[in-house]
């Protein structure tokens, strides 16, 4: 066997969770290989060309503070912003960006090219090595052996990939790729487990046949964020997408045609996910509806293709045509790529550990779409702690964990490993129990100490982080410091600026919990410090909305302390007869790393969980008996 | 003792005991003792005993001295008062649980009992689970090693028992009440989060008016289930019943006949029942607490007085009176004395044993319409059930009801949930901000259900709305 190399992270892949695994790696100085099917492809977007939005938005900026790519790019290449939710709340506000999807790639394609201890290498991966439990590397197609201390799974939807269009289905990955059929079939050997996931994507239409006077436009917004919060330079909008919606007809081509759709007639077999249903589909589940929108999205500025968002389907192609002929602006339309289904393996995640390592090969890590989740971001997520863990292990330091009160990828990561999914997972703020103290705005607060913590944050970002906390925190004391008395003068002034009378002594920072209040107003008219927009937004926040805050904060400490009851590593759980059969199975496939974890399993009940932490004393206290006597 | 964690040095080692919520439970089973006793342990257990409890000398549970018992009264939120008691104040680290530790030992009555439980949950406390003061006992290490397994086995016990209790619920209407109101409160969230999660389909937003409309119902429904608590509370404690008769008109034998137990003794000799007994008689049913008293007959013996006068106490507080006559004796003063005393009472005259040939005068007793039994061949006994059945009717026909203390405190959780929700609504505050009460809502009712409230929000956003790319 030819060895062709010797590295401390191999990552297996370079989508978004790859990119953002081996950027990790590397940046934190282990000596790291990305391997990808084809250098063209790396970070492609094969669906929609957009990043962001509710959740997702907040964990492209979460990757960011901890020191990751994906906001840093975005921001650079992408043609479109809109910041949504802007009237619900400053926990769901959230900033979704249309990209230029080979701009996208070629910039981060430059990134991982020029950065040092990372190996880019085209080529396709068959098997994963392992000896005695333990991952040693990677065998390629062509036969070279990588030896590597550690391997990060990131493949996406390569796994045994097949694509159906209609009637016609073939072996491949997305957007006319290889699929890696033997891999899958070499982690089958190594014990892992697989499930039948399938997902899919709208057909690619030619703007030249499109009339966009029939469709309604929809614009960036005019006063812009950035996802990075190291971003600088204001990003632009440069693009526009479009509205318009399916009709009765449009239905009821949908319609006659179902017994042609896949879905009917057995060719999928895969779960596919409930939010991205394809058109056939939701016609089916909500038949009163008397039309479903649809948004034309151009996929770049140097390409005529533009992205049909709401239609995806895997009808076949003369019934793809058919239906998009009777769509207001889409009469005259003509397909450049079809819309189409992928069907693939992906792994159980329950088979992995909070850090994303498998329980029972070490250093074998997993991330991204092959762990059963969907979406850019969500993979990047994975990918970015996946790639911090394997460097972790590799210099023998702490794994990077973090808690659902931390962040959305506590969240992400906690319900893959702890629940397991059944169908393609996305990111959701309804999952995130405590949304409030999870906001976008805030994820460097959150997070860029974690991230300075494991290696990935410069002196830049962590200075900024430095300001802006200090800022927040002369803001408040002032705030606090300032008593107003309920007289005339006071009151006069208040008026003077639009404010209500007040009736009782206060702190100034009362004031801030008025909605038509902000820092900014109080700014001119008293000796308040002048700082910047982003910690005046935070300054904002914090107290307007204090009492939900507190609130959530109260709720997160209870669940913390649970969190940190470790349990020590391979309980026999089997043989701990006083768990209920139900709680004993899962407990024992899942192997939790702390009582809060542990709680949170499906069938196993508080007497269960009083069970195992008695059972845990137990066993502490024969130890300690055990080494009182041996010391004596 | 007011840090979040305290340090224990075991062996060289540091052991972190962790602050936990302060549990409160009847340690007392129902019906079997003639004391009860409330009570509670955790960093709160003094302050919650300051609120509802008013020493006899006025003096704060916080300034008195460790391991002393204190007379005094504990009230109800009303500042009426629920019951006299004596509380013993155990100071952390000197109680079984290592913790602060409060005991109310009260009369007894389950009522009081209940009422008094559910005062400390009103004040902050949680409702222990079962074992769970042994439990903080092992793990604060105030019991050896030995007694582990049998900490277990007591948490092993609740499983079965909650098992049991969750196939009753399955099996119960109060559940379908219970998930109605669970339903109408994902019917909002979901509504509301559908629209944050996907902002760019094609979701009509629920306005703060169909909200607003929504928590009205849903707080008019809890307020309804509320309003069964009391009749769920006599359905699951038990009708407090009084049987009444001179002596030896056979109240032992009734109780007897109905309970099938020899507990309370029945003689020939008149007034051997002199104190009251209490019994928990399951009737075709209905949850009967028949107290038996001692005879009510003119007595010189002086302990058979007080005993006559206690059940002239019981059956003035009782919520039905059987009144005994005996159909083979004549009619005397005594009875005369006692159809006076029931005038007005919820009661029900019987004419007992009517295997014998009856001598008592028909004219004195049948405008009650007496109905007659005899233990002896069990005639009458169904007439009796149905005249039981009658009087209260009103009470159980509709077996819908709160079928216990957890219930209670979980649903009283969840009103006042809903309630911030609605008072958020009215201070304009944005929607999500609202679905963050109505999800402590449904956190508090999946205690009873035990579900995750995650998922089910992710499920019914997909099943109601028509979302996605």
């Amino acid at each position: 066997m030819f060895k062709a190399g010797k590295y401390d992270v191999i990552v297996i892949g370079a989508g978004h969770a790859g990119i953002e695994a081996a950027l990790a790696s590397a940046r934190i100085g282990c000596k790291t290989l990305m391997t990808t099917l084809s250098l063209e492809n790396i970070a492609m977007m094969p669906c929609n060309p957009s990043i962001g939005g509710p959740a997702k938005g907040h964990l492209v900026r979460e990757v960011d503070a901890l020191g990751g790519q994906m906001g840093i790019t975005a921001d650079e290449t992408c043609i479109q912003f809109r910041m949504l939710n802007t009237s619900k709340g400053a926990a769901v506000r959230a900033l979704r960006a249309q990209a230029d999807k080979k701009i996208y790639q070629v910039a981060m394609k430059e990134v991982c090219e020029n950065t040092n201890n990372l190996d880019i290498k085209q080529v396709l991966i068959e098997r994963v090595v392992v000896e005695n439990e333990k991952v040693i590397g990677v065998e390629a197609e062509t036969g070279e052996f990588f030896e590597g201390k550690t391997v990060i799974l990131a493949s996406g939807t390569y796994l045994n990939g097949k694509i159906i269009i209609g009637e016609t289905t073939y072996k491949g990955g997305p957007n006319g790729q290889r699929a890696a059929i033997n891999l899958s079939d070499s982690l089958k050997e190594l014990g892992v487990k697989f499930m039948r996931f399938k997902t899919g994507t709208p057909a690619r239409v030619d703007a030249r046949t499109l009339d966009f006077s029939k469709m309604e436009l929809q614009a960036g917004d005019e006063n812009i964020q950035s996802f990075s919060f190291m971003t600088d330079t204001p990003v632009k909008n440069k693009t526009f997408c479009y509205l318009t919606y399916t009709n009765e007809k449009t239905h009821e081509i949908l319609r006659k045609n179902l017994h042609r759709a896949p879905m009917a007639n057995g060719i999928i077999e895969g779960t596919g996910p409930r939010y991205c249903p394809s058109i056939e589909s939701k016609i089916i589940m909500f038949p009163n509806k008397e039309r479903h929108q649809l948004f034309l999205e151009p996929e770049g500025l140097h390409t005529q293709e533009f992205y049909v968002q709401g239609m995806s389907t895997s009808m076949p192609m003369d019934v793809q045509i058919e239906f998009l002929h009777t769509i207001p602006g889409l009469e005259n339309v003509k397909i450049m790529r079809p819309g189409y289904a992928i069907e693939y393996d992906c792994i159980d995640p329950l088979q992995l550990k909070s850090t994303l390592e498998f329980k029972g090969i070490t250093g074998f890590f997993s991330a991204g779409q092959s762990n059963g989740s969907s979406g850019y971001e969500e993979a990047a997520a994975q990918g970015l702690i996946a790639g911090i863990n394997a460097a972790m292990f590799v210099k023998n330091e702490e794994p990077l964990i973090l808690k659902r009160t931390e962040g959305y990828i506590g969240v992400l990561i906690d319900d893959l490993v702890t629940k397991g999914t059944q169908e393609p997972y996305r990111m959701m703020t309804s999952r995130a129990e405590y949304r409030l103290l999870l906001r976008q705005d805030n994820a460097d607060i959150r997070l860029t100490p974690h991230g300075r913590r494991v290696g990935l944050v410069s002196d830049e970002r962590w200075n900024r982080l430095q300001i802006k906390k200090a800022e927040i925190k002369s803001a408040t004391d002032r705030l606090n410091e300032i008593i107003l008395t309920p007289n005339r003068e006071t009151n006069e002034k208040l008026n003077s600026i639009g404010i209500s009378e007040i009736n009782s002594v206060m702190p100034l920072s009362d004031l801030l919990r008025r909605t038509e209040i902000s820092y900014e107003k109080l700014q001119k008219y008293f000796d308040l410090p002048k700082i910047s927009d982003t910690a005046r937004y935070q300054v904002n926040t914090n107290f307007f909305y204090e009492g939900y805050i507190k609130k959530q904060s109260e709720l997160a400490m209870k669940i913390e302390k649970l969190e940190s009851r470790l349990i020590p590593e391979g309980i026999p759980y089997k043989e701990i007869l006083n768990l209920r059969s139900e709680a004993r199975e899962k407990l024992s496939k899942i192997q939790p790393r702390s009582i809060g974890q542990a709680s949170r399993i499906s069938g196993v009940s508080p007497a269960d969980i009083s069970v195992l932490i008695v059972w845990i004393e137990h066993q502490n206290r024969i130890k300690n008996q055990n080494d009182f006597e041996s010391c004596n | 003792m007011k840090s979040q964690q305290r340090t224990l040095l075991f062996c060289g080692r540091k052991i972190f005991m962790i602050q936990e919520e302060t549990i409160s439970a009847i340690s007392t089973a129902v019906g079997e003792s003639a004391i009860g006793i409330v009570r509670m342990s955790g960093e709160r257990a003094i302050e919650i005993a300051d609120e509802i409890f008013e020493d006899i000398n006025g003096k704060k549970l916080s300034k008195i001295e460790n391991r002393k018992i204190v007379y005094g009264k504990i009230f109800d939120s009303k500042k009426n008062v629920i019951d006299e008691v004596l509380t013993f104040i155990m100071r952390a680290p000197n109680s079984y649980t290592r913790e602060d530790v409060i005991e109310f030992q009260c009369h007894g009555s389950a009522a009081a009992l209940e009422k008094i439980l559910t005062r400390t949950l009103e004040c902050g406390a949680r409702l222990a689970e079962r074992g769970e003061f042994t439990k903080r006992a092992f793990l604060n290490g105030r019991l050896n090693l030995s007694q582990a397994e049998a900490v277990l086995d007591i948490i092993q016990a609740k499983t079965t028992e909650a098992l049991k209790i969750a196939e009753e619920k399955l099996s119960g209407k109060m559940t379908d009440e219970i998930y109605k109101v669970k339903q109408q409160i994902l019917n909002v969230i979901s509504h509301i989060e559908a629209v944050i999660d996907f902002p760019e389909d094609d979701i009509d937003e629920i306005t703060i008016n169909e909200i607003n409309k929504s928590i009205d119902l849903i707080v008019n429904e809890i307020d309804e289930l509320l309003k069964t608590e009391a009749k769920g509370k006599i359905l699951r404690e038990g009708i407090e019943t009084v049987i009444i008769g001179k002596p030896n008109v056979g109240k032992s034998s009734l109780l007897n006949f109905l309970s099938k137990r020899e507990k309370s003794i029945v003689t020939e000799i008149p007034g051997t029942t002199r104190d009251a007994i209490e019994e928990y008689v399951n009737f075709n049913g209905i949850l009967l607490k028949i107290v038996d008293t001692a005879g009510i007959h003119k007595s010189e013996d002086k302990i058979e007085q007080i005993g006559i006068e206690r059940s002239k106490n019981f059956a003035n507080k009782a919520a039905l009176i059987l009144a005994l006559f005996d159909g083979s004796r004549k009619f005397d003063e005594e009875d005369e004395e006692i159809l006076k005393f029931i005038d007005g009472k919820n009661a029900i005259i019987l004419m007992t044993k009517s295997d014998l040939p009856t001598e008592i005068e028909k004219n004195k007793l049948q405008k009650f319409n007496p109905t007659k039994i005899s233990v002896k061949n069990g005639t009458g006994i169904n007439e009796l059930y149905k005249n039981i059945l009658k009087k209260i009717n009103n009470l159980s026909n509709e077996l819908n009801f709160i079928k216990s203390a957890r219930e209670l405190e979980i649903l009283k959780r969840v009103k006042n949930h809903v309630t911030d929700a609605k008072k958020a609504l009215e201070l304009n505050i944005e929607t999500d901000l609202i679905s963050i009460d109505l999800r402590s809502a449904l956190q508090a009712l999946d205690e009873l259900t035990g579900e995750s409230v995650s998922d089910e929000i992710v499920n019914e956003i997909f099943s109601k709305f028509c979302v996605g790319k």
